[in-house]
């Protein structure tokens, strides 16, 4: 491996960054470009009645208003599958404008272009709509009597129960039981840039900038709705705003620029408000969870049932699968877990990051905190001694690294020092405590084959293309790392390029993939590409390295050298120019294992936190976190630090924080801006540490690299509220933890 | 953030509603355009002058992605009208890097990865340098203070506030 592999080195983008010169979806310059808005129905559910169009047509710069009355029928009806399948993924099974019926509230029933944005909101503000309305039902509470278990989620790909033993016998025969219920709010993905979407015709073609993570299933869901063939519709994003699971799938608003400029025949941008981006893109539902443990007194589990509710829209069943990391980071032979769904009037949740596991593990890791307690042992030493060394299926796992996880994150909060007692520890008006929980994300090959291209020009300059995003994960420069490494050349001669569906195929950077599928169909490109030109080379007889065995050729800094003789050597670019060889290139691919591999697949970690809660107000401030991943080959430890550190202070976002409620008058969402839908700002962040475990992995891909997404959210909210827990004395079992749920004694449990 | 209206040439008359013409100060350079009374700063800059470093996060005034400065001073370009820039100087992130040479802050951002999508760096950013002008990095609880309009969705902070502490530091007792 070439030192460039692992090296932190600086985001090849920043300078693009830090001056603004990178241009994001919203950003592009057309000549006679148009302006798209979109207005949302005002009624949870009924049907638009009337729509005046006369006073926002006078108001002036007005070049069209589509609704359900002018809107092309879409070719083919939306089915919901999540992006990383690699097929059409719009975010849910309908499509809007389609007829006069209103499913959610906020779903578009308009769309005005204008020639400016003052314009089309201007004109928005004018169009006259009549609704009848009908009693909906928008959240558990008002659903609670029509609740059904799911079979599947994710349009039939997953199961929505995984049973094994006998749970029910198991807990009535355990010597010690923890039951514990919860409930969570809703939480919405807020990226700074909000989903926009420009759209050009050039006659039957179509060209979208487009802010997504996954350019191909942007590519793949607007040619299935509007009927046209996927050569046709080319895709294009340089640089997006963040996503975190907002542009994981294909939302309305995208195929909607799309008709829109076709109907007034010119480009047309549409850009969600902030506000529309509460009601357009998904959300994580609001739910309830329950988590019954059983242990023997020694601490052994032995039976978990995990259940969840949750509510989805009319058309999809729909639930961020909570029960994958409970069925297996934690040996056990009686296992339940269940989804059940109620059918309600909003728009179809979506996956927001660490999907299902980071609210999953809240109610496992804060229960197993309960379980230690109860035991009276130590809540580190109580997880690894039930961690296996096997998932639920009796397979290994691809690699581990959880007890040495929890291990270094004990001695970096200082665990060693930690009187278990609660609530004995002051600090003038603050109750002092710490906390522990395990983290675990799946690895899920879902993905169909992957692609890349290697390009060598006879200079020594390389292009390596595939068709990835960049939204902050650090694609492009990792991707310059592995590519680097790959051919053995040194990074400033290459030039990463993607966000394009003209390049080579990777599927949609979702479910902390990315990494490992991009990096190893790049890895492949690029070895590909340096045994065509070694084969060139021992060919040549006019080459110094002619006749040598390839297995004897070592690459490095754009040369060619034996192994046996380092004197031997000679450069791609004096290959390539003597051969009048202009450029050489490699597409490389990578298959995925198949989805039923014979290992366990999770990235593991362990989450500690120190809080300090005000005993009087019930504020909790967190004043210390450390994690420890262990995620696998590292490709570079600034970038992979500082998306995990993201992930943990997401973690303390959604636990104290974040949280949004349906108005069960309106059935519109109480929040929708910054300024009352809080997030983490600079004054929220405490002293936080990030470590990595060092593990090996030859299974899940030729580099060994697993994902950082999402595990870094991962138990980090169950940390958090397991440090209350020891500051106060007080089991929190609502989300967010807000000054009213802490000085209530803790919520719903 | 109001403007600070004591040093601005009288503007007389009603303007509007139609498009009138203004002359914009940007970055040392002076723009002549038509605008309507309703645009705000932040539209004019990125559509009607191409100059779309500053961003749009939510057009509301709570997220700080379209930070700019008028007359050196912090200023929301969302929630301020063009027009009234008139005879006042803008600076934007596009200002900022010297004759190709990136501002200290701005390479300090770099180094310390202080952004991961860059969609609020411009912002924090020019929050970020004028923290310093403003005498308010003094501690880690200033800075955590001052730059909180600021919000980093990806959660960069604590890399946000190691650049700015190595500016400071730097900065000769600055």
């Amino acid at each position: 491996m070439s030192p460039v592999l692992g090296k932190p080195v600086n985001r090849v983008d920043g300078p693009d960054k830090v001056t603004g010169t990178g241009r994001y979806c919203g950003e592009i310059v057309l000549p006679g470009l148009a302006y798209g808005l979109i207005v949302g129905a005002d009624v949870a559910k009924g049907r638009v009645v009337s729509i005046d169009e006369s006073a926002a047509r006078a108001a002036g710069g007005v070049y069209g208003i589509l609704t359900h009355r002018n809107t092309p029928k879409v070719a083919n009806a939306p089915h919901l599958i999540p992006s990383l399948a690699g097929q059409p993924a719009p975010g849910e099974s309908f499509f809007p404008m389609q007829d006069d019926v209103v499913h959610y509230w906020g779903q578009p029933v308009a769309l005005v272009v204008a020639d400016s944005l003052e314009s089309a909101a201007h004109a928005a503000a004018l169009l006259d709509i009549t609704y009848e309305e009908s009693p909906a039902v928008a959240t558990i509470e008002d659903g609670r009597k029509s609740a059904y278990e799911a079979e599947t989620l994710f349009g039939g790909l997953m199961p929505a129960r995984d049973e094994r033993g006998d749970v029910t016998a198991a807990l009535a025969a355990a010597e010690v039981t923890v039951d514990a219920s919860y409930r969570y709010a809703a939480n919405h993905h807020n990226p700074l840039e909000t989903s926009v979407t420009t759209a050009q015709w050039d006659g039957d073609r179509l060209t979208l900038w487009d802010s997504t993570m996954g350019v191909r299933a942007s590519q793949l869901t607007v040619a299935s709705l509007l009927g046209i063939p996927l050569s046709d519709v080319r895709v294009i994003t340089h640089f997006v705003g963040g996503g975190f699971g907002s542009k994981a799938m294909v939302w309305p608003h995208v195929t909607l620029a799309a008709m829109a400029a076709r109907h007034v025949g010119r480009p047309v941008r549409l850009t969600l408000t902030r506000p529309q981006s509460f009601t357009s893109n998904g959300h994580r539902e609001e739910q309830e969870q329950r988590i019954t443990l059983g242990a023997g007194r020694d601490g052994r589990l032995t039976a978990i049932r995990h259940q969840k509710l949750s509510i989805t829209s009319s058309f999809d069943d729909w639930a961020e699968p909570a029960t994958g990391v409970s069925t297996q980071i934690y040996g056990c032979d009686n296992y339940l877990g269940s989804h059940s769904l109620i059918k309600g009037n909003t728009m179809t949740p979506t996956f927001t990051r660490a999907p299902g596991e980071s609210l999953g593990s809240f109610s496992l890791e804060t229960a197993m905190d309960r379980l230690a307690y109860e035991l009276g042992m130590d809540p580190v030493e109580l997880r690894i001694m039930n961690h296996p060394p096997v998932d639920n299926h009796g397979n290994p796992w691809s690699s581990d690294g959880m007890a040495d996880c929890l291990r270094r994150g004990a001695e970096l909060i200082g665990w060693a020092d930690r009187d278990p007692t609660p609530g004995v520890r002051q600090e003038g008006d603050n109750l002092i405590g710490t906390g522990v929980a395990g983290a675990g994300y799946p690895v899920a090959f879902m993905m169909p084959v992957q692609h890349a291209r290697a390009r060598i020009f006879n200079d020594g300059s390389v292009v390596i293309q595939t068709s990835a995003q960049e939204f902050g994960i650090g694609v492009t420069t990792s991707m310059s790392q592995v590519g680097a490494d790959g051919l053995g050349v040194d990074m400033d001669v290459l030039r990463f390029e993607a966000g394009d569906t003209d390049l080579p195929n990777t599927t949609s950077a979702v479910g902390s993939m990315g990494a490992t599928m991009q990096s190893s169909a790049v890895h492949n490109a690029a070895r590909t590409l340096r045994n065509e030109l070694i084969a060139h080379a021992v060919a040549d007889d006019k080459s110094p390295l002619h006749g040598l065995s390839p297995s004897s050729v070592r690459v490095a800094d754009g040369r060619m050298t034996s192994t046996l003789d380092p004197s031997i050597s000679e450069s791609y670019a004096d290959m390539l120019q003597r051969n009048r060889l202009l450029d050489l290139e490699a597409l490389g691919s990578w298959t995925p294992p198949p989805f039923t591999t014979p290992h366990g697949l999770l990235t593991f970690g362990a989450q500690f936190a120190e809080v300090a809660v005000d005993k009087d107000l019930g504020l909790v401030r967190v004043r210390r976190m450390a994690g420890v991943f262990a995620p696998g080959r590292v490709l570079n430890p600034k970038l992979a630090r500082s998306q995990l550190l993201g992930g943990m202070l997401w973690g303390l976002g959604q636990a104290l924080l974040e949280g949004n409620q349906i108005d069960r008058q309106s059935g519109r969402w109480a929040l929708n801006n910054l300024g009352e839908y809080l997030v983490p700002v600079h004054a929220d962040i405490p002293d936080i540490q990030v470590e990595f475990v060092e593990v090996e992995d030859d299974v899940v891909g030729p580099l060994g690299v697993k994902g950082v997404g999402e595990v870094g959210q991962v138990g980090a909210a169950a940390a958090i509220a397991n440090a209350v827990f020891h500051a106060t004395g007080r089991r929190m079992s609502e989300l967010p933890m807000t000054a009213e749920v802490v000085m209530n004694g803790g919520g719903a449990g | 953030m109001a403007i600070n209206q004591s040093t601005a040439p009288a503007v007389t008359g009603v303007r509007g509603p139609e498009r009138e013409p203004v002359t914009l100060d940007v970055n040392g350079s002076t723009f002549p355009i038509e605008l309507e009374p309703r645009v705000s700063l932040l539209d004019a800059l990125r559509e009607h002058l191409d100059l779309t470093g500053t961003k749009k996060g939510c057009d509301q005034g709570t997220c700080g992605a379209c930070t700019v400065w008028v007359d050196g001073r912090r200023v929301l370009s969302c929630l301020t009208l063009a027009m009234s820039c008139e005879g006042h100087q803008v600076s934007t992130i596009e200002g900022i890097a010297q004759d190709g040479e990136l501002h200290p802050m701005q390479q300090a951002f770099v180094d310390h990865d202080a952004f991961q999508c860059g969609y609020c760096t411009p912002g924090q950013i020019m929050s970020a340098i004028a923290l310093l002008r403003e005498g308010n990095a003094t501690t880690d609880a200033d800075i955590a203070e001052h730059m909180s309009g600021n919000i980093c969705r990806c959660q960069a902070y604590p890399n946000i506030h190691a650049a700015i502490r190595e500016v400071r530091d730097a900065d000769d007792g600055g």
